[in-house]
């Protein structure tokens, strides 16, 4: 009997799950009209990282929308690194982070600091999403075969193949300065990658 | 027998909880509705405070703005349309200010759908952005209007009598400052 209760309140728990974690309307820019793949709420994080704080970068050489190689060792030295994982291209909230990061150039150049982007994409999905981007300023790496490998490096390839939406600042000498593995149905806070920039001068 | 009584005692909460809950969506404002109520907080800039013809602090709604008709616009700094008409829109807050007639009469402002008021601020700094805008964190705005796609932008006219309509919406599309101008002082009866 107590065990037939607790279904119950499991089902009425997960019925009005409905109406109060509806997923907000993310991926809201018109931009990508009706291309966007509606996920439905997901597992805030599913993966466990596998660098901390202080910890050298894992170094990683991927292939750029540009047609270029790119190393995360090239900057060593040379510029504060971010890496901005996102899900995957045409999701919603993936669709509506990168655009922002393209307006703010100023603030990483500030900064002394380059954009990495990357997902599991191969490179013709990435071309075409991120061309409804307007020009994008910084590199958009493909993290696609063997797939997810940088991902599984840095510990954020979910269960599904997919990366977490994840921020790792870098600084000059390689060190991880910052990490923020983000809840993958939102977006995070410019604000907060800014100060966590800020606080490497 | 006792499985049924707790699932039919759950309905009439459930009905309760989504018609009540800040999270379910609410519909579209359309034309010749009135704006959901929202309050906004007022300007701390004084030329902005000004500009909406708003006085003291705390918290307005926008029939309180000064105004025949107030064009509100949905954007998200993250959002590529809502960038690349971020020029055009200046371009119409510029012409209605240069205008006499219209000086008085029609005013604009942003609303930043899931936008901090940091993020705010980094596109009203990229595109100068003349006219006031608003930061709506947690989309709690956006929800009240619908979960419309971005840039939305919404005409109201205010009436002597402090009474209000929509008289016209529109999804992306911006046609131009001219063009869109046209519209909506034909919508408000200006023209």
């Amino acid at each position: 009997m107590q065990k037939k209760k607790l279904a119950h309140l499991f089902l009425i728990l997960g019925v009005l799950s409905v109406f109060f974690l509806n997923p907000m309307a993310y991926g809201l820019s018109d931009a990508f009209k009706e291309n966007i793949y509606q996920m439905g709420t997901l597992k805030p994080i599913d993966s466990v990282l596998k660098v901390k704080v202080g910890d050298r970068a894992p170094d990683f050489a991927l292939s750029a929308v540009s047609g270029e190689k790119v190393s995360l060792s090239q900057y060593r030295g040379k510029k504060s690194v971010v890496l901005s994982f996102v899900p995957a291209a045409w999701t919603p909230v993936c669709s509506d982070q990168w655009p922002g990061y393209n307006i703010a150039k100023d603030i990483f150049d500030e900064n002394n600091a380059i954009l990495l982007g990357i997902t599991v994409d191969n490179l013709p999905t990435l071309f075409a999403w991120t061309n409804q981007m307007g020009k994008l300023w910084f590199p958009v790496l493909s993290d696609f075969w063997p797939h997810g490998a940088v991902a599984k490096k840095y510990g954020v390839l979910r269960s599904n193949g997919v990366s977490e939406r994840a921020l790792f600042v870098i600084d000059k000498k390689g060190t991880i300065r910052y990490i923020d593995v983000h809840d993958i149905n939102k977006r995070p806070p410019l604000e907060d990658l800014v100060n966590a920039l800020e606080k490497l001068k | 027998m006792r499985k049924l009584l707790i699932s039919l005692l759950a309905i009439p909460f459930l009905l309760f909880a989504s018609a009540s809950s800040p999270f379910a969506a609410n519909k579209v404002p359309e034309k010749g509705e009135v704006l959901p109520t929202i309050n906004l907080p007022i300007p701390k800039n004084p030329d902005e405070k000004g500009y909406l013809g708003l006085s003291g602090d705390g918290s307005f709604r926008i029939p309180k703005i000064k105004a025949k008709v107030v064009i509100v616009e949905l954007f998200s700094m993250y959002c590529p349309f809502c960038q690349k008409d971020a020029p055009k829109i200046n371009e119409m807050y510029q012409m209605i200010q240069d205008n006499p007639d219209l000086k008085n009469k029609i005013k604009l402002i942003g609303i930043g759908a899931g936008n901090s008021p940091y993020e705010v601020s980094v596109f009203k700094k990229t595109y100068s952005v003349p006219f006031p805008l608003f930061p709506d964190k947690d989309f709690i705005i956006h929800k009240a209007y619908g979960e419309v796609r971005t840039p939305y932008f919404i005409g109201v006219k205010i009436n002597e009598d402090g009474t209000h309509q929509i008289i016209h919406t529109q999804l992306g599309d911006f046609q131009g400052a001219e063009p869109f101008l046209e519209v909506i002082l034909k919508a408000a009866g200006l023209k």
